[in-house]
This record gives structure tokens, sequence and C-alpha cells, in this order.
């Protein structure tokens, strides 16, 4: 191992290598996976001055602490937390030196759940079909951080981002999911419909990677069983036998048979990601485009 | 031919079986492979083929539901051979269902030429379609909680070999040697859609 390498001095309760994922593979199984608060993680390499595809950490509720062998650049960023080198209070959201040695702490999310950490010249253990990403549906890619892991680092590209702290939406106190309905809309009875898109759910805390689930009327079906097996996009809303939807997240099944009675827009599920249990949840219907 | 919308982007394209969604799922490749279409996924599925990342949504929607469905695909020439034991633990079992003795679900298997329907569960893992449907079996009524590796299994009308161990309810009919899905490998899966497949008795191979 080179001096290029991050040491995993505490891995928290789940830190995972996240970078833009691996689509186009769906037609083998493979899910997308990827950085579920997407432009959390695209902020973390501009502000370390790293390419928007490069991986970086995802950590979830609790942070990690990390001792790199080189002297890095970090930014942190996502869920809000303490962020300190060797004791004494840093920056977040905002480009950091770390020395060589030196003790980076992620502290525990103030709000929200997944903290991002990017690291100058971007984690760089070795790609499967394209990706770092870990994929904890099909196990494709490293495996989460534990304690005394150490992840080789690459090459710093580019120079870190001038600036002082920068601007990023807050996690939601109440997450508001825009969806647009179908395509199997048709399964549940209009009473159903109604009850999606005007009561109140709140996130469950069952949810993880793959889906956030949630808690709230159960939506009743006008036919029982389920659909033969078809492929599931990003952000579908799936309505297994208890009722209660589950949005597909960035780790998703790229099949499925329980219908999918909506699908949330792309740019709400950052949000999604950040939403802890309990968090009270609204999906209002917009018409498509 | 019916075509969903879903969500922003992508399009669910349902058909009335499995057949026609392989003869439409070979077209939207073709026509991916010209050029004339812009997606990002396509995976075909049951009875339907889904369209992912596309640039104009409701425009190919239009294209589709005047399109006539196209016939099928000639079949492709290179037949993937996988060396099996047929020593599974639901042998009997399905013996029964198929109201054969336990030497003829081999020989029948055995016999049959497979395709690759579609891809899911998990990475290389192909639900294969090829055997009557008087031969379809139910699922076992409680999953198991680990299948080995290279199990070859059956449900429904599919048959299928895991690519991994991992918990699964299919009836286990045999075993085989060969690595369905290998990140390392160009491909790493041993089996996509549109694949033939035919399952060899090892003492025969």
């Amino acid at each position: 191992m080179t001096d290029h390498a991050l040491a995993v001095v505490r891995a928290g309760a789940l830190t995972t290598v996240q970078d833009r994922g691996r689509p186009g593979h769906a037609h083998l199984g493979v899910p997308r996976s990827g950085a579920l608060d997407r432009p959390a993680a695209d902020l973390v390499n501009r502000l370390a001055g790293n390419p928007p595809g490069a991986a970086v950490l995802e950590t979830t509720l609790n942070g990690c602490a990390l001792r790199p062998r080189s002297t890095v650049t970090v930014a942190v960023a996502g869920a809000p937390c303490r962020v300190t080198v060797d004791a004494r209070p840093v920056a977040w959201g905002a480009p950091v030196r770390v020395p060589a040695g030196a003790l980076l702490d992620v502290g525990p999310a103030v709000s929200g759940v997944r903290t991002y950490v990017g690291v100058s010249g971007g984690i760089a253990v070795e790609p499967v079909l394209g990706s770092r990403s870990t994929d904890l549906l099909s196990g494709l890619g490293p495996a989460p951080l534990a304690d005394g892991t150490v992840l080789p680092l690459g090459r710093p590209t580019g120079a870190y981002a001038c600036v002082d702290v920068a601007p990023q939406p807050a996690p939601p106190i109440e997450l508001v999911l825009r969806v647009t309905l179908g395509p199997r809309d048709d399964w549940f009875t209009r009473e159903a419909v109604r009850t999606f898109v005007s009561r109140a759910y709140r996130v469950s805390p069952a949810s993880n990677r793959i889906g956030l689930r949630t808690e709230g009327p159960a939506l009743e079906r006008t036919r029982p069983g389920e659909l033969p097996s078809e492929g599931m996009v990003l952000g579908a809303v799936q309505v297994p036998p208890d009722g209660r939807p589950v949005v597909f997240l960035a780790d998703h099944p790229t099949t499925g048979g329980y219908p999918v009675i909506a699908v949330v827009h792309a740019a709400d599920l950052a949000a999604a990601a950040q939403a802890v249990p309990g968090t009270p949840v609204r999906f209002v219907a917009v018409r498509r485009r | 031919m019916k075509v969903l919308p879903v969500g922003e982007d992508a399009l669910l394209v349902e058909v009335s079986s499995g057949e026609e969604a392989q003869a439409l799922h070979a077209e939207l490749l073709r026509r991916r492979a010209e050029g004339s279409l812009s997606a990002r996924e396509i995976v075909p599925a049951a009875r339907t083929v889904l369209l992912d990342g596309l640039d104009s949504p409701a425009r190919l929607a239009a294209e589709l539901t005047a399109a006539e469905l196209p016939p099928a695909p000639p079949r492709a020439r290179d037949v993937v051979e996988i060396p099996v034991r047929y020593d599974g633990p639901d042998l009997a079992d399905v013996a029964v269902h198929w109201g054969v003795p336990e030497r003829e679900v081999a020989r029948i298997h055995a016999e049959t030429e497979f395709r690759v329907a579609f891809c899911g569960f998990a990475p290389g893992f192909g639900y294969l379609t090829g055997l009557p449907p008087r031969y379809d079996v139910p699922r076992r009524a409680t999953p198991r909680t680990a299948v080995p590796a290279g199990s070859l299994a059956l449900a429904g009308p599919y048959t299928g070999v895991y690519p991994r161990s991992s918990p699964g309810g299919w009836q286990l009919i045999g075993t085989t040697d060969a690595v369905l899905w290998d990140h390392a490998r160009v491909p790493a899966a041993l089996l996509s859609p549109g694949t033939r497949v035919r399952f060899v008795p090892e003492a025969d191979a």
C-alpha cells in the first residue's frame, strides 16, 4: 500500500464508498447504486478538487473517523455534523487540509442521515462494472467500511475550491415528494390513490439504501396477487402487500412484482436520502410535463 | 402493445406474452444499436420492456403506440451449454408435480432448449423459458434461507441458476460448477436476455 491511503479508525454505523453508480446494467439484474444524496456527493468532490465522478464516503447517522497517510484536502457535506482534525474543530461544507497522520473525525449527524466525505484524489478502490460504489442489495463493489480498513486514494487532479462555506439545503423537517402517478395506479382503488396523495406518512426506521419505507394508511388494491415481474426505476413507489408505500432508492432491485403506484421526481430523492425515521412524508401528485 | 409512462423519463411497454416481450426487446436493442433510439436502460421482463433514461418519452410513446409488434427475431446462433448434475433435493417433488419418474425430470429438462427471457433478482440470474406450460411448478411453501451458488432451480414457468448463495424459494433440481457471474470477466454475466441455453448432464458432457 502506498502513502496515498486512508486508514479507517472508526467506521461508524454504515459507511460505504459511493460514486455515481453503475447505470446501464439493469438488464443483467445489476442495480444502479451510487450516492443517495447526489448533490452532496458532487459538492464534496467539487470542494476537494475532484472530478464529479470521484468516489467519496457516505456515512449513516453517526459519522466516521479517518487517518490519511499523506496530507490531503477533505470536504464534508450532506447531513450537518461536527468535524474535527486532531480534536480541533474545522469547517463543515468547506475544503479542509488534513495533514498526514492527523485524525479526521466526522461526528454524528446533527440533522439528516447521510454525511459525505470527499478526499482529494478520490477513494481509489478497484471499480466493478465502471463504478466503485458499494451496492448493498447485490453485494457488488467494496464491502462497507470496517475499523482498520485501509482505502487507497487516487492522485489529486484539480485544485480545491476557494469557498468559506458552500450553501446546501437543510435536511427536511417534512419530506414533500413530487410524484407522477402510474404505471400501476390502476391496481388501487380511487380512494387509495386519493389517500396516497393527500394523507400524511412517516419515514420508517426500516428504511435503507434500497428503499425509503413509510408508515401510514395502507393503500387498498382493486386486485390481489402480484404482477409478472417488470422493470423498476429509481424513485418508483412500490406498494407491497402490507399497503405501505416504499420509495426505491439507489440500490433498488431491477425488477419487481409489486405494483408501482407512482414515481418520485428525481430532484426530490436527495431530500429523501436525508429524512430521518419519523419525518412526516407527503406525496404530491404532479401532472406529467 | 400498451405504452405506460413511468415517472419523468421512462416508459413501460406492455405486451401479451413472453415471446412478444422478447421480440420487442430485440427490436429495441436493434434500434439503439443503429442510433435511432437513445435509452440508458432497456430492461425486458415477463410481459414488458422498460425503457429508462429517455430524452423525449412522450414522442417515443406516441411512436410505439402506433407501431406494429415486431416479428420474432432470428434466433441467436450460439447456444451456451451448462454442465449440470441433476441431484437437487427437490427432484422428487418436481417429479410428482410433473407426474413422471424422477430420472425423467432430468431427461425432459436436458432435452429442452431454453432462452433467457430476462434477468433480475441478482446480477447474472436469468429467468429461462422453454419448458411447456404443463411443467410449471409452484415455489416451495417455505423458502430456504440459503440456496447454494450453482443450484439449478425451477419456479412457475422458469428455470434459473443461482449465481451466488442466497435465500430462495425455487425448487432445486440440480447443481452446476459453471460460473454464472464474475465481475472480473468480460462479459460478467454468462447469461443475458436472449441467450439460448442447454443443460448438459455431466456424465454425457
